[in-house]
């Protein structure tokens, strides 16, 4: 058996729309399989999964809570994957983010105002933009492995938190748990609606994050930056030819990435947690590339996508309660995913043709 | 007391190095596969369940070989013969595997492992110091310094290497002088997925005979980040790993030594030093030209 793949001359936009719809499909029958084998009725998992979630208000409002983080970072990363600088590092640049937007609630504890958010907020850009500054900076001073560095940094920020709460940031009251002290009301973003039938814990984190989408759209398609980012990525060659600084883009795609990952950080701890903790993210950070692929570097795909995978999370949970499923099914779910994504993009450029016995003649012209 | 140390650099750095070892063939045929942490963890959880299962140490090996491959056979598949983007393939190969592993090792968390028993040489086991550190090792040591001999010897040194490098280079001329890019580039990578398997199963043999979630903890990443270190060239690796178990256990013995650093900070530096030993290659840019295959990361697909 023998796979020829023939470039397309051109890509059908209905094909490429059509492409992750595909993978989501294919994703969903895998999983169908991946229950039965492990002795739950796959129909049921599946509805457990994907439907369950969406039936009940708080749940919903889970959605937009788990949502929030991953399309922000998703979007951020659509950017920087775009220009192919391979940031998957978001994981680290979100802990550094909290990080940084909670030294105002943790140091200055008495600080009250309209002001706190956000200055906690620029904060956590900045230090999440930091953060993504490093591969990127290395890489063009050194030409060292953006990838390797941005996941090397992933660690060291998540062991930096945990010397946080555990030394230095220690809620002095905390009863010794590794912990720091409560965020104070100023310091907390607030809910949407958390009273009456439809309320419920999402906050204003899933506007934020539908916000950035919509502004990184524009950046994207409508400013210089945008093309320099675009030509840069699909030829290097093109992009030096019309005089396109590589570094900077390399830079300014590692920021702008890093930035909207540290925000991820703090709408998670000012929002959701409200405190810093050994550990912030159920790997947000990580989720956030399968976001980005499936939106396939699109902004407002993405915002689709996000949902999607924030439904995976909640599925997960519901699926532990009622079908007594492990949790870590979800990132083996996740990791199924990205591999349709990839495989219905090659299936949009590509003509697939499989031979059953290898072609032996050369074809004569 | 250097006798332990050196034990320990070795008991350390050995899962690193075996799945370096087959990211250094993987890389040299052309094909990044950043899946090696993905693979690792499965061949992590496969060893010790086999072990725990039939109560003989020895199975897991082979039982970790085989669940590399097939992790490795996934990753072909779909970044070899459907040209997918090598980099998200392998990231998505990690993430499922760390799904996958942390399924399957449920039930195995908290039971008692089976550890692999040393194998002393005889003669030679008796040479002080040495005669323990180095004839006095469990088989996954062994296999590792022979399967150095053994890449490198094939890499630079036997024709089907010469082609796999070909590959590597230029898989366009490679595939006009006849030779099968894809093939090739299957075998190598099933090769790989293989010592990364291999490497998971000293983790859960030897380094720590038990089954704890994330047990690789970034081994696989630093694996990855050796290759580079060691410039595509095997031997180099020995070098480069042992340099890391040593950089590992020193958060052991500084503690012992009562130094006065947090904790967190001794564990970060592996991850540190990765990142100083990454930029003080890659600052050596001739250097870097001559080893690097030139097609790193490129998919081919054959024209006909």
């Amino acid at each position: 058996m023998r796979i020829e793949l023939t470039p397309r001359p051109q890509i059908h936009p209905l094909r490429s729309l059509l492409s992750p719809v595909l993978a989501v499909v294919a994703t969903a029958c895998l999983g169908a399989v991946l229950f039965a084998l492990l002795g739950k009725p796959p129909l049921g998992a599946l509805y457990a999964y994907f439907v369950e979630p969406l039936t009940e208000v708080w749940s919903v409002h889970e959605l937009a809570l788990k949502a929030a983080p991953l399309i922000l970072i998703a979007v951020g990363l659509s950017v920087a994957y775009r220009s192919n600088n391979w940031n998957i590092g978001a994981e680290g640049q979100l802990v550094m983010g909290a990080v940084a937007g909670s030294i105002i609630p943790i140091l200055l504890p008495d600080a009250s105002g309209a002001w706190v958010l956000p200055a906690m907020m620029v904060l956590a850009m900045a230090g999440g933009a930091a953060w993504g500054a490093i591969p990127a900076v290395l890489k063009n001073r050194f030409g060292t492995s953006e990838i390797l560095v941005s996941l090397m940094l992933v660690y060291v920020a998540n062991l930096f938190l945990d010397y946080l709460v555990r030394g230095p940031w220690r809620d002095p009251q905390g009863f010794n748990f590794p912990e720091s002290r409560d965020f104070g009301a100023s310091a907390r973003l607030p809910e949407i609606l958390s009273m009456g039938e439809w309320g419920g814990r999402a906050n204003w984190g899933i506007v934020i994050a539908v916000v950035a989408a919509l502004l990184t759209l524009l950046l994207v398609s409508r400013t210089l930056k945008g093309f320099e980012i675009a030509v840069g990525g699909a030829s290097a060659r093109a992009a030096r030819f019309a005089g396109f600084d590589a570094r900077a883009t390399t830079l300014f795609a590692f920021l702008f990435s890093g930035a909207l990952a540290g925000l991820a950080g703090i709408v998670e701890v000012s929002g959701a947690i409200g405190q810093l903790q050994p550990s912030i993210s159920p790997g947000y950070g990580f989720t956030a590339i399968i976001v980005a692929f499936l939106g396939r570097l699109n902004p407002v795909a993405i915002i689709v996508a996000g949902f999607l995978l924030a439904l995976s999370y909640l599925g997960g949970e519901a699926a532990q309660i009622s079908l007594g499923l492990s949790d870590r099914t979800t990132r083996v779910f996740q990791g199924l995913l990205l591999f349709c994504v990839l495989m219905s993009d090659t299936l949009v450029r590509y003509r697939v043709r499989v031979h059953r016995r290898p072609v032996l003649t050369e074809r004569v012209t | 007391m250097i006798e332990a140390v050196l034990l320990s650099i070795i008991t350390a750095s050995t899962a690193m190095l075996l799945a370096a070892l087959g990211e250094v063939v993987v890389e040299r045929s052309g094909i990044i596969n950043l899946g090696v942490e993905g693979m690792m963890v499965v061949g992590a959880v496969s060893a010790f369940a086999v072990a725990q299962m039939t109560g003989d140490a020895y199975w897991g090996i082979p039982a970790a070989a085989a669940a590399g491959a097939a992790m490795a056979l996934l990753f072909a598949m779909l970044a070899v013969w459907f040209a997918t983007n090598q980099v998200a393939t392998g990231l998505a190969l990690t993430l499922f595997g760390l799904g996958v592993a942390g399924l399957v090792g449920e039930r195995f968390i908290g039971l008692p492992g089976v550890g692999l028993q040393p194998i002393a040489i005889p003669g030679l086991a008796d040479i002080p110091i040495a005669g323990r550190v180095l004839f006095q090792q469990n088989i996954l040591f062994y296999l590792s310094i022979v399967l150095t001999v053994a890449v490198a010897l094939f890499l630079f040194r036997s024709r089907a290497g010469l082609r796999l490098r070909a590959v590597g280079d230029a898989p366009a001329a490679a595939q006009a002088l006849g030779i099968s890019v894809l093939r090739i580039r299957t075998l190598a990578v099933l090769f790989g997925g293989a010592c990364a398997g291999v490497g998971g199963a000293q983790l859960t043999l030897v380094y720590t005979p038990q089954w704890i979630e994330n047990i690789t903890a970034g081994r696989g990443w630093i694996a990855l980040a050796l290759v580079v270190f060691a410039s595509w060239r095997p031997l180099r690796l020995v070098v480069g790993a042992y340099l890391f178990g040593a950089v590992t256990i020193a958060q052991f013995h500084a503690q012992a030594f009562g130094v006065a650093i947090p904790s967190q900070f001794l564990s970060a530096l592996p991850y540190i030093a990765t990142i100083v030993v990454l930029v003080l290659i890659a600052s050596n840019k001739r250097f870097m030209m001559i080893n690097t295959p030139a097609a790193l990361g490129r998919p081919f697909v054959p024209d006909r």
